[in-house]
Formats: C-alpha cells, sequence, structure tokens
C-alpha cells in the first residue's frame, strides 16, 4: 500500500517537472521585455537592470529555471509584477473558488452521470437510453459557458429563481457548478454505458447468470465494479480538466477563482502570477490522477495482489 | 513473368484496398446518424462558404445601423440584429467562418507536426520512440486550455496566427499518440517488408505504404480535434482572450449578450445553437466514421 | 423404458444480427437418460453452444431466439418456463461449465465467494457456516486447498480455474452438466486431469452430461452416447460403440474420423473434409452437407434427407441409407 502510493507519487515528479519546464519556458520566450515596461519610459539603462535583477530576469534560462523552481519549492512564487504582492496569497483566496468548482460540478455530473449510463446500458435501446444518449451528444457538442448561458435565462431572467452571480451561497453554486460539469456529466454518460455494454457481454457475466443469479444482482455485484474501473480513470481526468478548464463558467458567473486570475494576468502580462497559476492547476490534475490511481488500488484486487506479493519477496 | 505476377499482385492490393472503402462508405451511409451528421455539417459548410455570394462581410456583419439596433428576427434578418444594427445571421455565418477555419488549420498544423512525430517514433522505435512519446506524455498532461493560454500570453496579442499556433501545438501530442499507433499496427506487415526488401527509402516507405494504411484512425481523430478546437477557440474568445470585436465569432458573441438577455433571447440562442449543430454534425461524422471502419466497436 | 432426464424436440435457434438471419441450430431432437453423458461433436460454429446456452435459456438477449421446438426437463417444459423458475433451475438442476477458464470467472471476487454464491442461490436452509464449509468442500473436491478461497481467480493457472468453475457447476449436485468444450482452452496433461476429475465426479454424483466437443478422444474417454451435429442438425446418433466402431456412418462422421491422426494407420496423410460448413445465414435447399460430400447426387442437392433409424437405436441422417432401407423394404 505505501510502497504502491511512493511509487505513483515518484512517478508524479518527473510529470510535474515536465510541466513546470514547459510552461516556464513557453512563457519566458515572451517578446518584450518586462523589466523594461515596468520601469517606464524614462528609467535609464541601469534602473532597467536593477529591476532586472530585483524580478530575477538575468542569467541563462536555465539558470532561471532552476531559480524558480527553487523558489516554488520553497513556496515562493514571486511576487506580481502588477502590485507587488506575493503570488501566494493571491493565489490562496482565489483557489477555493476554483477547487470547489471543479469538485461540486465533477460531483453532480458523476452523481447523475454514473447510473444513467448503467441504466442506459442495461436498458439498451430503449426510449430512456435512446434519449439519454441522444442528450449525452447534444451536451457535448455544447460549450459549458453557453449551457450557463441558458442556466441563466431560465432559472435567473424567467423564472427568477437563482443568483445570476457569484459562488458564495448555497443556490449560488447551483448554476455554476451544473454549467461546469455539463460536458463531464455527457462523458460520464456515454462512458459508464459503452463500458457496462461491453462488460455485460463478458463470459464471467454469462457464468453468473448460468449459476441462477438473479438480474438485478448479476448488474450490481458482477458487472458494476467492473465497468467502473475505467469510468474512475476518467473521472480523474475531468476532475483536473475541470480545475483549469472552467475559466469560462467563472467569468460568466463572477466567481473571483483562478481562472480569472489567469486571464487578468494574462492580460496585465502578469507573468509570475499567470506561471503560478497555470503552475497550480497542473499540480491539482496531477493530484487527481493520483487519488484515481490509489482509489484503483483499492478496487482492484490484481494491482493489490500484485504489490503484497512484491512485499512479501522483498522481506 | 516475375514481372506480371507483381503487377497483379500489386492491381489485386489497389482493388482490395478500392471495395474495402466502398464498404465502409455504404456502412457509412446506412448509419442514420452520421448521414444527418454529414448532411448538416455539408449545409453549414456551404453557407460559409459561399457567403460572400448572398451577404456582404464589410456591409452587413461589420457596418453599425443604428437604426436596425436589437431588431427582431425579420423576413430580412432571420436572426434579427445585435446592440449595433449588425445584422446577426450575417455575425453568426462569418463567425462560423473564423472557427471553421481556424479548426481547419489547426487540425492540419497538429496533423503535419503531430504526425510527423508519431510517423518518426513508430518506424523507427527504440529509444527515439521513447524520448518523443514520453514527452509527448508530459504535453498531454496539460489541459488544452491553459497550455494555449500560456502560448497566448507568450504571444502577447491574439489572432487567427496566434490562435492556430498556439491550438495546433496543443493539439499535437494526440495527433502524435494515434499516429503511432496506427503506424504501429501496420508497419510490420507483409507488404511493408517486402517494400522494404525492394530497397525502398525510409521516407518514401513512410509516405507511399504507412501513411495510406493508417488513414482511418487518423481521420477519426482529425473529426475530434476539430469539434475540440471548435470549442475552445469559442471558449477563449469569450474569455476575450481569442477572436475579438468587431470580427465576429461564436464564442466572442456569446460573451456580450448576458445583460441583452431578457429582451432578445434569441441574441444568445443562435450562436450557440449553430455552434452546437456545427460540432454535432462533426462529431457523428467522426463517430459514424469509426463505426464504419470497425463494426465491433459499435454499442 | 428408462425415464428421459431431458427431452428435447425439434428444436430451432435464430440469431438476428444487422443484416442476416442466421439459422444456427435447425430442427435437432435430442434426449437425456439420468446419468448419461451424451458427447455433442461438430466443427466450430456447428450450433452445439447454441444448444446448451437454450437449454439455459441464456441465448444472447435480443439477438438469439428460439423460433420453434419444446425442451423438456424433469417433465418441465422449459421453454414456457418463467424467467424466475430458470432461475432456480439454473446452477442447481442444470449447471453450465463453460469452454475459457480464463475469461469465465470475475476477476473481481474471490473464487471462494464465487463458489458461494451459487450455494446461496439454492440452498436457502444453509446457513453461512455451513455455506463455507461446503466452499470448502468443493474445493477440496477438485482438488484445491480450501485455504486458497480468498484468492483471486488471476492468482490461479488456467487448469486450475477450469476446476474452480467446475466446483463452482457440481456445488448444488446438478443432475445435468452442459459442459462446453471444457478442457479445449487447457494444456494436454492438465486437460487429462480436468477430465479425469470430472469422471470421477460424475460417477459419484450419478450426474448426466452433455459434452460439447470437437475433440473425438475426448469423446471416446467420457461418454455413453454421441450425437454428431453439422449446420445446426445432427446427423448422426448412437452409443459410443456405435459411432467408434460401427460400419455404417454418415460421411461427415467418416471425414471426421479420418482427419484425425491415427498412429496405426498407413496413410502418410490425414485426409480431411475439403469446403467449408455452408454460411448459416444461407443454408442451402437439400443437404446441408452435399457440397463437401463424396457421394453427392442430384437429389441431395434437392430434397432434405430423411432420418433413418436402425433397429439399435443408431441413427443417421443420410439419403445413402434411405435407400437401402427402401431396398431392404422391396
Amino acid at each position: 500500500m505505501v510502497r504502491y502510493i511512493f511509487k505513483r507519487i515518484l512517478m508524479m515528479i518527473p510529470v510535474v517537472l515536465g510541466i513546470s519546464f514547459i510552461i516556464f519556458f513557453t512563457m519566458n520566450l515572451t517578446p518584450g521585455d518586462a523589466a523594461i515596461s515596468l520601469a517606464g519610459d524614462s528609467a535609464t539603462p541601469e534602473t532597467i537592470e536593477a529591476i532586472r535583477e530585483e524580478l530575477g530576469l538575468n542569467g541563462p534560462l536555465v539558470v532561471r529555471y532552476m531559480r524558480y523552481l527553487w523558489n516554488v519549492l520553497h513556496g515562493n512564487f514571486g511576487n506580481s509584477y502588477n502590485n507587488g504582492q506575493p503570488v501566494v496569497t493571491e493565489i490562496m483566496a482565489r483557489f477555493p473558488y476554483t477547487f470547489r468548482l471543479a469538485v461540486f460540478s465533477t460531483l453532480f455530473a458523476c452523481l447523475l452521470g454514473i447510473p444513467i449510463g448503467i441504466i442506459s446500458a442495461v436498458k439498451q435501446y430503449s426510449v430512456l437510453d435512446t434519449s439519454m444518449v441522444g442528450l449525452a451528444l447534444v451536451l457535448t457538442s455544447l460549450p459549458g459557458f453557453f449551457i450557463g448561458l441558458l442556466l441563466i435565462l431560465v432559472f435567473s431572467v424567467y423564472l427568477g429563481l437563482l443568483p445570476m452571480i457569484g459562488m458564495s451561497t448555497l443556490a449560488e453554486h447551483i448554476m455554476p457548478c451544473m454549467a461546469a460539469g455539463t460536458g463531464t456529466f455527457a462523458s460520464m454518460v456515454r462512458m459508464t454505458r459503452s463500458t457496462m455494454l461491453e462488460v455485460i457481454r463478458q463470459d464471467y457475466v454469462r457464468t453468473a447468470r448460468a449459476k441462477g443469479v438473479p438480474e438485478r444482482k448479476v448488474i450490481f455485484k458482477h458487472s458494476l465494479k467492473n465497468a467502473l474501473l475505467p469510468v474512475v480513470t476518467a473521472i480523474g481526468l475531468q476532475l483536473g480538466m475541470a480545475m483549469g478548464g472552467s475559466i469560462a463558467i467563472e467569468q460568466l458567473f463572477s466567481i473571483p477563482g483562478l481562472g480569472q486570475l489567469t486571464v487578468t494576468a494574462i492580460r496585465q502580462k502578469d507573468i509570475p502570477v499567470a506561471m503560478a497559476c497555470i503552475m497550480m492547476t497542473a499540480i491539482m490534475i496531477s493530484l487527481a490522477n493520483l487519488i484515481v490511481d490509489i482509489l484503483y488500488y483499492f478496487i482492484d484486487p490484481r494491482l493489490k495482489a500484485q504489490f503484497a506479493k512484491r512485499k512479501k519477496a522483498a522481506t | 513473368m516475375k514481372k506480371t505476377e507483381k503487377g497483379m499482385a500489386a492491381s489485386q492490393g489497389r482493388f482490395q484496398k478500392k471495395s474495402e472503402w466502398r464498404v465502409i462508405l455504404k456502412r457509412f451511409c446506412r448509419n442514420r446518424l452520421a448521414v444527418f451528421g454529414i448532411i448538416v455539417f455539408t449545409i453549414i459548410v456551404l453557407l460559409v462558404i459561399f457567403a460572400d455570394f448572398y451577404m456582404d462581410y464589410d456591409a452587413d456583419a461589420l457596418t453599425m445601423h443604428i437604426e436596425l439596433q436589437y431588431a427582431s428576427p425579420s423576413p430580412e434578418h432571420i436572426f434579427g440584429a445585435d446592440r449595433l444594427g449588425r445584422d446577426y445571421f450575417a455575425r453568426v455565418i462569418y463567425g462560423g467562418r473564423v472557427s471553421l477555419s481556424i479548426g481547419l488549420l489547426t487540425v492540419s498544423l497538429a496533423l503535419l507536426i503531430g504526425g510527423s512525430i508519431g510517423a518518426v517514433a513508430a518506424y523507427f522505435g527504440g529509444a527515439l520512440d521513447n524520448i518523443l512519446m514520453r514527452i509527448m506524455d508530459i504535453f498531454l498532461a496539460i489541459p488544452s486550455t491553459l497550455m494555449a493560454l500560456a502560448i497566448i500570453a507568450t504571444m502577447g496579442s491574439s489572432s487567427v496566427g496566434t490562435l492556430v499556433m498556439a491550438l495546433g501545438v496543443v493539439q499535437t501530442p494526440r495527433m502524435a499518440r494515434i499516429v503511432r499507433s496506427a503506424v504501429f499496427g501496420v508497419k510490420d506487415a507483409d507488404y511493408i517488408e517486402a517494400a522494404r526488401a525492394c530497397g525502398t527509402k525510409n521516407a518514401r516507405i513512410i509516405l507511399r505504404h504507412i501513411i495510406p494504411n493508417a488513414m482511418g484512425p487518423i481521420l477519426v481523430q482529425a473529426t475530434q480535434t476539430m469539434s475540440r478546437v471548435i470549442l475552445i477557440i469559442a471558449g477563449l474568445s469569450f474569455i476575450g482572450l481569442g477572436i475579438a470585436e468587431p470580427t465576429p465569432e461564436w464564442g466572442s458573441m456569446l460573451s456580450v449578450v448576458k445583460t441583452q438577455m431578457r429582451y432578445y433571447p434569441h441574441l444568445a440562442i443562435a450562436p450557440g445553437v449553430v455552434m452546437g449543430l456545427t460540432v454535432l454534425s462533426i462529431t457523428l461524422i467522426g463517430d459514424g466514421l469509426r463505426d464504419a471502419m470497425d463494426p465491433r466497436l459499435r454499442n | 423404458m428408462p425415464e428421459k432426464l431431458l427431452d428435447i424436440k425439434n428444436l430451432r435457434v435464430v440469431y438476428k444480427t444487422d443484416n442476416d438471419l442466421i439459422y444456427a441450430v435447425n430442427g435437432v431432437d435430442l434426449s437425456l437418460e439420468k446419468g448419461e453423458v451424451l458427447g455433442l461433436v461438430g466443427e466450430t460454429g456447428a450450433g452445439k453452444s447454441t444448444i446448451a446456452l437454450s437449454i439455459m435459456k441464456l441465448l444472447p438477449a435480443k439477438v438469439g431466439s428460439i423460433t420453434d421446438g419444446s425442451i423438456t426437463f424433469d417433465n418441465k417444459n422449459l421453454i414456457d418456463a418463467s424467467e424466475a423458475d430458470m432461475r432456480a433451475i439454473r446452477g442447481n438442476d442444470i449447471s453450465m461449465i463453460f469452454s475459457d477458464p480464463m475469461s469465465s470467472l470475475n476477476p473481481l471476487l474471490t473464487v471462494g465467494d464465487q463458489i458461494a454464491e451459487v450455494i446461496e442461490m439454492h440452498e436457502f436452509d444453509l446457513s453461512s457456516g455451513e455455506i463455507r464449509k461446503k466452499v470448502d468442500d468443493m474445493l477440496e473436491l477438485v482438488g484445491i486447498p480450501h485455504s486458497r478461497k480468498h484468492e483471486y481467480p488471476h492468482q490461479f493457472s488456467g487448469g486450475m480455474r477450469q476446476r474452480i468453475v467446475i466446483a463452482m457447476a457440481l456445488a448444488c449436485n446438478p443432475r445435468l452438466i452442459l459442459a462446453d468444450e471444457p478442457t479445449t482452452a487447457l494444456d494436454v496433461t492438465i486437460q487429462a486431469q480436468v477430465l479425469k476429475t470430472m469422471n470421477e465426479l460424475k460417477e459419484k454424483m450419478d450426474t448426466a452430461m452433455i459434452l460439447i466437443t470437437h475433440d473425438l478422444g475426448v469423446v471416446a474417454q467420457m461418454c455413453d452416447t454421441v450425437a454428431i451435429v453439422y449446420a445446426g442438425e445432427i446427423i448422426e446418433y448412437g452409443t459410443a460403440e456405435m459411432i467408434f466402431e460401427g460400419k455404417d456412418h454418415h460421411p461427415y462422421t467418416v471425414g471426421l474420423f479420418n482427419s484425425i491422426p491415427d498412429i496405426k494407420s498407413k496413410a502418410r496423410r490425414l485426409s480431411p473434409i475439403d469446403g467449408l460448413m455452408p454460411d448459416p445465414a444461407q443454408l442451402p435447399k437439400g443437404c446441408r452437407f452435399a457440397e463437401r460430400c463424396r457421394y453427392c447426387r442430384d437429389v441431395c442437392r434437392e430434397k432434405e434427407p430423411g432420418t433413418h433409424i436402425f433397429d439399435d437405436g443408431h441413427m443417421i441422417k443420410c439419403f445413402l441409407f434411405e435407400r437401402k432401407e427402401a431396398i431392404g423394404r422391396r
């Protein structure tokens, strides 16, 4: 168990390093010099050099990357070009919104999408199945922010039931999470349905039927767990995507999350903030995948046995 | 004697290939959803390509007509007009031109870069394959929107060129993976061995033999990339980092309607529905192709 | 006349695919007595497994359906039986052993749980302790230490998994076992072990069995009676002696035997049957074997042959014997 998690964490490190390097490299290709623009037009070359020094913009790229990494490892993402405040404080203030949005939207999508996918598969070709598959298909073709607009139109404008902006009270959570979650919902329905259909055709499900196991038990005991293995992976990926992919939703509902911060930072060329936002998201995505890997360990006895055996062999 | 045998084998191969595609086409045509997709897509593409024949870009989509401000849908302006009195139908259609052309360019770029990386990785295998694919994996771990944002941030302004660059790079790893596995599937086939035995050059083998045979999965991936890219462009424009006013674009059109929706809901619905139909039709075509090429995958 | 355990009359099964109707079983008559072992022999795709799945009423839903005929088990008509009745029969009175032990066990449940399940399903009066005891007994019976019941299928070898499947099939002392190629996926040495286990258990419990196989060696070792299946029909039926030692055979049976290597035979090469089985979506009008038959005449292509039954009960569906009978009568 510990070995397995340890191994997964070790495997995460090169990925996070790789991501940070790619992002750092990309963002530092920026044409134009932040030091010059910060110093203003009337600055002397000496002041510009001093600012450059202060911002850590001198030296070759690799050295700068190492320095950046060292600082990040000490919890220091630098200061904002814009207001001089430490980036960490800003991010920590914004992060809870994005986190809540991602978690609740994914939760909503799974709680609704997985059961619908199961029912669809069990009642293949029924009216319910056809309509749900159709709905999922349509929903995957629409961006979340458009769904959000429609939700606002119906629930705020026409019915006056839900608030149009913000995400503090419970009521304010409903529309953003639904809008951010519809895409995930649709892919959950499609995926659960197709893996379930595949599992139902497996020999061991036929064996269960041949034992006289009632259909309900065939579905829940013999098929569901097997079908959910790939779905769990998909949930991890979707959760990761939700961490970075709901910027438009944050904008639409005026939620002060990381996404909004990213957009502002990019607009204002506030590189440290933008870097930190993107890095933070990348780390959250890796963590989501790590959680999935750990979940897998508990669901799949094959994995468990593999690591248990190795442990025995090692001692 | 030898020569005729070879010629016969070659013509037979061609015949088989041709009839295989005919079977796929037949299966595709029997799939009602796919046919629906291709009809809708054709209509949208025709409307977009021939837009200049029945509309004027500058006069209809860009120029302000204050007397038409917020005009309701009518026979002359079937989607009405926006807050500057610009014909909304023209803007939706020209918006489609922007999205579809960026989508097409992006897919081509991703196919060119990703395809080359994937083909080279699969064809030469070994350490090169390993290194290239690990790099692609890391790129894949970054969500496309974020990576695109990073690139846009670097490039400063966001023009069509920037967007194509950013999205093309973002979609490259997926393409590389698909091409790699497709090429892996055919590279050890007998006819490749035969070509190699005849001393055919590597590049020629990749171009003439492997790529055409790996076409199926690549096509499917291309349609999926296209739908995804259209949605991402809309998203970027919606948050103000994609195509900006006054150029018509679905996402940026939707970004301004929130406050106008109460009185003019069609301003939100028209671009959204057309975008949805476009993406849906491309998805349906892709699904149809996939099912037609491998009927076992169907559920 | 001994009591019939299973009686199948004129069974017809059709599979519906996207474009075709596949005629998998076309008028099969079969009967089985208590404790009898019947071998169903034929090529892949002849419809053997379909017959077994029809008895269990486990044909793939919405694809396969029984279009005609009757299946009577222990004086109960299974065709009309409700799903609940069938569930009570499956695993209890009739159980099935599938061909591929690698895929017929659920990878996420322990083998002990999977054996216990079938007992729980049918023997309601047992306490959980008694069930556990029975699981241990069943495992020991097929030669697997009961201490391994907490392990998962992937921790066992193919032969052991098949013995677990057998333990599961025998757990409720069924009166009929349908064994669908139980040894095909196994190594030859393990094949022998599994067959030995099955034979012993059958003797001990006096269970009837339908053994589906294309391996005539297995048939010779295990079966009392043999039915040869071709294109969804039974073309020859008789006791094992009649099939293995008798003189009169359907040309297909002859071909089947000739395609087995015989160490004593002088012939240098095997003589397999030429051609392929007819496409079950487009069955020929006359005898289904006509295209591949050495003795084929015009009549074979036009009319379906009748079934000739010899005095000893040996049964062959071929014009060769119909004519002989006609001559004899004249």
